[in-house]
């Protein structure tokens, strides 16, 4: 993408930095960024919509919504805005067909 | 053996009540579903990223740093269980988890400060990722330091419209355009009311000042707008003003009509509601100190009607001096002056309501193809379809029926259009319909709770 799209971050701030991965890309982001924060720097969405309508990346920012769960690739799912990013973390923003649903 | 008395909300509602049973030489449990107190508009900043309080809440700087340390200085003398949610309510039992334990807490009393969302029109396009709400924008800068774009435009009406673009332009966000579906002689309207706070009057005013400053046009009275975007990103933004579209470019966009109480808890305690003319939603009944219809059980704050954190802050004494005063237990303050302060809250927000009005015609008029419900994708038309098919005319009929409010929001976000559809095609009228029935859990929660907490237990 050559247009800049996404969080801006304006205030950096004194921070470490974290490795993890969308859709098994390496990326980065900063200690303390929710799991959304650190997907839309990276200009990635949140989630597709499992009604066929395309990607979502949140809306409310305050767990109300219920539109930015994200899946983990051991399985786990969490509301991004309300999740810190940690190092490591496997995010999988694409819908998994329904073999790939954890347990299935 | 002392009553135990619960307080939900750590925003300042639930802060100030705390503060006040405290003061009693109670001991409340203060259940917050956050990680840090504050609520959502004292929302304290991630670790690392030290700004002062003045960047943060700006001009309500004062009062944040207040909340908070009155907040840390109740220490244990509360029972503070952060990162806990209440998801369902049976007689005097809350049904709470922490995300790993499940449990139950019994409460002599109750005091729910559960705040509000922002209220939402929804505009073709409002699903694509970069749309966010205004208080979720102004959630992004206060608590991550960022942008919701790199370019944003700010749609909607209310308070809230004004404060975000401001704090925008002074972070040094590029804000394209301020677009408000209301109208100067509506803010005309409002502004006798709205002298009730002159101080908070003249804030605003020099809010919007500050846009001009920063050469941010700000455009009212506009309709038809449309989000641009190819479902994957926002490109821009489309509407009309005085029968001329207009176009402009962004690649964020932040949208909100001041904002709905969230009413779940009550609702599933059993409290009695009615239409609220003012807010123009449903609301719990409540009297002057917050007793709701159930004895033991108070209301405070935005979850009752929407007057803004300092009404939360006085609202949050009122409901503990109710509280006290029904336990025949003095008040720690005299609550004439505070009952004094809250009719002029009142006042305020019934010219907010004049000044910038919800827009029940951007709801019904919303397009055929454009979605309704974010949540299961379910679009206007097939809603108008299933109305008429079903021949419902109140909203539990036709959400049952379409799923219009039966997604994950359980009708957070849709709700008020939906409702406002509804009473156009054949539908009970607005202010005889009755809300959305709530169901536990309130918000989705992971199935490995049930599965790990098989034998539940007592907290």
């Amino acid at each position: 993408m050559s247009v800049p799209t996404g969080f801006r971050r304006l205030v950096p701030g004194n921070r470490r930095t974290i490795r993890f991965s969308i859709d098994g890309q390496p990326v980065q982001a900063l200690a303390g960024d929710s799991v959304l924060t650190a997907l839309r720097i990276n200009m990635a969405p949140a989630r597709t919509s499992e009604f066929g309508d395309g990607s979502r990346a949140g809306f409310c920012l305050m767990g109300a919504c219920q539109d930015c769960w994200v899946t983990l690739k051991d399985g786990r799912r969490l509301r991004a805005c309300e999740t810190p990013v940690e190092d490591g973390m496997d995010i999988i923003t694409s819908l998994p067909s329904e073999t790939q649903w954890p347990g299935a | 053996m002392a009553r135990r008395v619960v307080i939900v909300g750590a925003g300042p509602a639930g802060i100030r009540a705390a503060e006040a049973l405290v003061q009693a030489g109670l001991r409340p449990v203060v259940i917050d579903r956050e990680v840090k107190s504050g609520g959502q508009i004292y929302r304290r900043p991630a670790e690392g990223l030290d700004r002062p309080a003045e960047h943060l809440y700006g001009g309500d700087a004062a009062k944040a740093r207040a909340l908070h340390a009155t907040f840390d200085t109740l220490g244990t003398s509360i029972d503070y269980r952060p990162r806990t949610e209440v998801f369902g309510i049976t007689e005097n039992l809350l049904h709470m988890h922490d995300g790993d334990r499940l449990y139950d807490l019994h409460f002599d009393d109750l005091i729910l400060a559960t705040g509000a969302t922002d209220r939402i029109a929804p505009i073709p396009g409002w699903t694509q990722p970069g749309v966010y709400t205004l208080g979720g924008a102004q959630i992004a800068l206060k608590a991550q330091g960022c942008a919701i774009g790199h370019r944003v435009a700010f749609v909607g009406s209310g308070p809230l419209l004004t404060l975000v673009a401001a704090q925008y332009a002074a972070a040094g966000a590029e804000v394209a355009a301020v677009l408000d579906t209301s109208s100067f002689a509506a803010l005309r309207r409002g502004l006798p009311l709205m002298a009730a706070r002159p101080g908070l009057l003249l804030r605003g005013l020099k809010l919007r000042a500050s846009l001009r400053r920063h050469d941010i046009p700000y455009v009212t009275g506009v309709r038809d707008i449309r989000i641009e975007g190819d479902g994957t990103r926002v490109t821009g933004l489309r509407w009309t003003v005085k029968g001329k579209t207009r176009h402009l470019d962004c690649d964020g966009v932040g949208m909100g009509w001041h904002l709905r109480s969230e009413t779940q808890l009550a609702q599933l305690a059993g409290c009695a509601f009615g239409w609220d003319p003012v807010g123009r939603q449903n609301a719990p009944d409540i009297d002057d100190m917050g007793r709701s219809s159930c004895p033991h059980v108070y209301l405070a704050g935005d979850s009752t009607r929407i007057l803004g954190a300092d009404g939360a802050e006085t609202a949050g004494y009122l409901a503990a001096a109710a509280c006290l005063e029904d336990m025949e237990r003095p008040a720690p303050f005299p609550v004439a002056r505070l009952l004094r302060r809250m009719q002029l809250m009142r006042r305020f927000a019934r010219g907010i309501a004049m000044a910038f009005p919800y827009p029940d015609d951007i709801c019904t008029d919303l397009p055929d193809e454009a979605l309704l419900c974010r949540c299961e994708a379910i679009t206007a038309g097939d809603y108008r379809a299933t109305i008429a098919k079903a021949h419902a005319i109140e909203p539990n009929r036709a959400k049952s029926l379409s799923r219009v409010g039966m997604g994950r929001c359980q009708g957070r976000y849709c709700g008020a259009v939906a409702a406002r559809i509804l009473a156009v095609n054949g539908g009970l009228p607005l202010e005889q319909q009755p809300g959305l029935r709530p169901q536990a859990p309130v918000r989705p929660m992971p199935m490995r709770l049930l599965r790990d907490n098989a034998e539940e237990t007592a907290g």
